[in-house]
């Protein structure tokens, strides 16, 4: 007995850490077996597309042809010097900005109006965040009939007063960027109120014993406190302003006078209004792209700065 | 950990190369010949049953049933028809091509036909065509765009033509002639402000679509020809349109609209709705479809579209129809096809709706003698024109296309630029 305990001994121990050295593999293929599903989509659904893009940036790809093969640098070439290039970036960054501040300013005043009221707390809500429901294209087409000169319920006013909605550049900016404000207002707004619920009462009950005013606890106490979430809706509204669509495409094309093309619908109608060229429209994606991370990155780095003051 | 990403990484690089192989199975198989050689389909084509996949464009929605629910009725195969919004259906058949996936059949805005026939997306039916002993009456403004070296890919499918219409109650309430109509473009926009100066409320002169560059190729290139110009090269590399009666064009149209005889929402007027009010009875006279007669409600006077100096002509447009190069059942649908040049299909069917038939033989017919316009209609196709470029789509219909930009300058703006401009679509046009 005695003479077997050692090896008996030394078996257990080895079994043990056999057993010590087993969860640990396990463990790794079950993580990746978790993964597997997301990762698995991240694949086939971004990865391969995103490869599809930057190869047909580069090939010469007619839209009816399918691939002709190699076309580097010409592409890109094509894609900057297309004829509305700039003009799209330019009037893209305009709409930006005016969007961005808009809404941003606006879901804030509403976020503070709910939290302020008692009484009319859960209708005020509701009415802002109603109209998110309605997909964005939808809400396009809602409005390209209440702004229609024929249809709309605005003719008589319109005729009367003669204006129109979307017949000049200017109205047409600013018409799509009302909807934009009505369709998203509310959702800022929710983010908004969840930012401003995550400041503590203590905070401002500090502030009221100091003496501050409601504009000095504003600035001083509610904004530095919902930097997170300033940076989250500027960040979403940006990129999503950067990218509109939709809202164009039904409610202006482009017009009047071609004053109203996004960066968007630029490769929109290069790839299937006309030029029907992938590649070019591919390699303005590509821009875009690059574009896009090189904003964001900017805006993240912005935010953190401004945090480690 | 490492082991097992190597395998991950050769599992994923399996999985792809399956994919692959997958994609590159259904490319070959998409390559092989039909079941049944369109050569051996005989002049008749198969009807054994099979469905026949369909797409057409909104605007003839209407007569594309009608073709279709007589061909159902009447043959053992099938025509499914999907009916694609105009404005999506480029992107629509670009995308089926690029995959493989295109119907069994499909038509195209005419204007397009060239380009789509260079790329390859129809099946060469000449043998098919030539067999037709009225071949020669078949409307050859659509045969010749889709012919290339010599090969024939399209049939017309509907032909639309545009022809000025005037509202005949209108007309003699501002004491004009309503039986003969304006005999030039001078006239026209005569004719226009008298129906204009009646003030009546919510009536207008005339309308057009000032931002809508194929309803302004469809209805102000006849003014250009019937003054016997041209308005593109013979090769569509060229633009013409600053030709000097292309300028009077531009400036009666200047005119009339400085004048306010026409339709204030025709400044932005898209497309969609850019014949609404001529149909609602609210627009004196216009250049119009004539696929519309038929829902026209009120009584209308018909004429070729008159240049400045006179005459008359038409833009012969429509859509051609053809066999797709992925059509599996060609021999079925070039049953379908023969059926449509028929004189069934094209009398009973077209003509019995008040539309254009596509073969001169039979524009006389039983229904055609029952209303005079029809007659006009049929005689102003013969002198109409199809023009013919690769490039047409980015030229003139695209929403950004350099036409629009021609004819907003012209007529909205102060009219100076109209060499410039002409520059600019010429320099899409032969790209």
């Amino acid at each position: 007995m005695t003479a077997t305990l050692p090896a008996e001994a030394a078996e257990a121990a080895a079994a043990s850490a056999r057993r010590r050295r087993h969860p640990g593999r396990r463990g790794a293929i079950t993580g990746w077996l978790y993964a597997l599903p997301t990762a698995l989509f991240v694949l086939l659904l971004f990865a391969l597309p995103l490869l599809l893009v930057l190869q047909m940036s580069g090939s010469d790809w007619p839209l009816l042809g399918g691939n002709q093969g190699w076309n580097f640098p010409e592409n890109y070439q094509d894609a900057v010097s297309n004829r509305f290039f700039w003009d799209s970036v330019l009037f893209t960054l305009k709409y930006t900005i005016l969007t961005t501040i808009i809404l941003l300013a606006l879901s804030l005043g509403l976020a503070l109006l709910v939290q302020e009221s008692t009484r009319w707390k859960g209708l005020l809500r509701t009415s802002f965040l109603v109209p998110s429901a309605l997909g964005l294209a939808s809400a396009s087409l809602l409005f390209y009939v209440l702004y229609s000169p024929i249809a709309g319920p605005f003719a008589g006013l319109m005729k009367a007063w003669g204006f129109t909605f979307l017949g000049t550049p200017d109205g047409a900016l600013w018409s799509t960027i009302f909807l934009i404000v009505w369709r998203y207002a509310g959702f800022y707004m929710l983010l908004m109120l969840v930012g401003l619920q995550g400041i503590p009462d203590d905070v401002y009950e500090a502030a009221r014993i100091d003496g501050a005013s409601r504009w000095q606890t504003f600035r001083s106490v509610t904004l530095p406190l919902l930097r997170p979430t300033l940076a989250l809706t500027t960040v979403l509204c940006v990129t999503g302003s950067l990218l509109a669509f939709e809202q164009f495409y039904i409610l202006t094309k482009g017009g009047p006078d071609n004053s109203t093309i996004t960066i968007v619908q630029l490769i929109y109608s290069v790839a299937f209004q006309g030029q029907n060229d992938l590649g070019v429209a591919g390699a303005l994606s590509v821009i875009v792209l690059l574009a896009l991370i090189v904003i964001n990155i900017a805006q993240i780095r912005a935010f953190n700065r401004k945090a480690e003051d | 950990m490492t082991r097992i990403t190597r395998r991950m990484t050769r599992a994923t690089a399996l999985l792809a190369a399956g994919a692959l192989t997958v994609g590159l199975a259904a490319c070959s198989q998409g390559a092989e010949p039909a079941s049944t050689p369109l050569a051996e389909a005989g002049a008749e084509g198969v009807d054994d049953g099979s469905t026949l996949t369909l797409w057409t464009r909104a605007p003839l929605e209407k007569q594309a049933n009608l073709l279709v629910d007589a061909y159902n009725a009447s043959h053992e195969n099938q025509v499914e028809l999907t009916v694609v919004p105009n404005d999506d259906y480029v992107a629509k058949v670009g995308a089926a091509a690029g995959s493989g996936g295109l119907p069994d059949l499909f038509a195209a805005d005419i204007v397009y036909v060239p380009n789509w026939v260079k790329q390859g997306l129809f099946q060469d039916i000449t043998a098919n065509i030539d067999g037709f002993d009225f071949k020669d009456s078949i409307n050859q403004g659509h045969l010749s765009a889709g012919t290339l070296d010599g090969e024939e890919y399209v049939l017309p499918f509907v032909l639309d033509l545009s022809m000025m219409f005037w509202n005949k109650e209108l007309a003699t309430e501002a004491g004009l002639d309503a039986e003969a109509g304006p005999a030039n473009l001078e006239e026209y926009a005569e004719w226009a402000k008298a129906i204009q100066a009646l003030n009546k409320p919510d009536t207008y002169g005339t309308a057009t679509g000032l931002n809508c560059g194929g309803c302004l190729v469809f209805t102000w290139f006849p003014s250009v020809w019937a003054d016997g110009e041209e308005v593109l090269s013979d090769d569509g590399t060229e633009s013409l349109l600053n030709s000097d009666t292309a300028k009077d064009v531009y400036s009666t149209w200047k005119d009339l609209w400085d004048s306010g005889a026409v339709l204030p929402s025709s400044q932005d007027e898209a497309g969609p709705t850019w014949t609404a009010g001529f149909t609602e009875g609210k627009v004196g006279l216009q250049f119009y479809p004539a696929t519309l007669l038929s829902s026209t409600p009120f009584d209308v006077g018909v004429a070729g579209i008159p240049g400045p100096k006179g005459g008359g002509s038409t833009f012969v447009g429509g859509d051609g129809i053809g066999i797709s190069k992925d059509s599996k059942k060609a021999a079925q649908a070039w049953n379908f096809l023969n059926w449509l040049m028929s004189e069934d299909a094209q009398v009973q069917v077209l003509a019995k709706d008040n539309d254009v038939v596509s073969r001169s033989d039979l524009a006389d017919n039983e229904y055609s003698q029952k209303d005079p316009r029809l007659i006009t209609i049929n005689e102003v196709a013969g002198h109409g024109d199809t023009p013919v470029a690769i490039n047409f789509q980015q030229a003139f219909n695209a929403p950004s296309s350099p036409w629009l930009t021609l004819v907003r300058n012209a007529v909205l703006g102060d009219g100076d630029s109209v060499d410039a401009d002409n520059d600019e679509i010429t320099a899409v046009l032969s790209q």
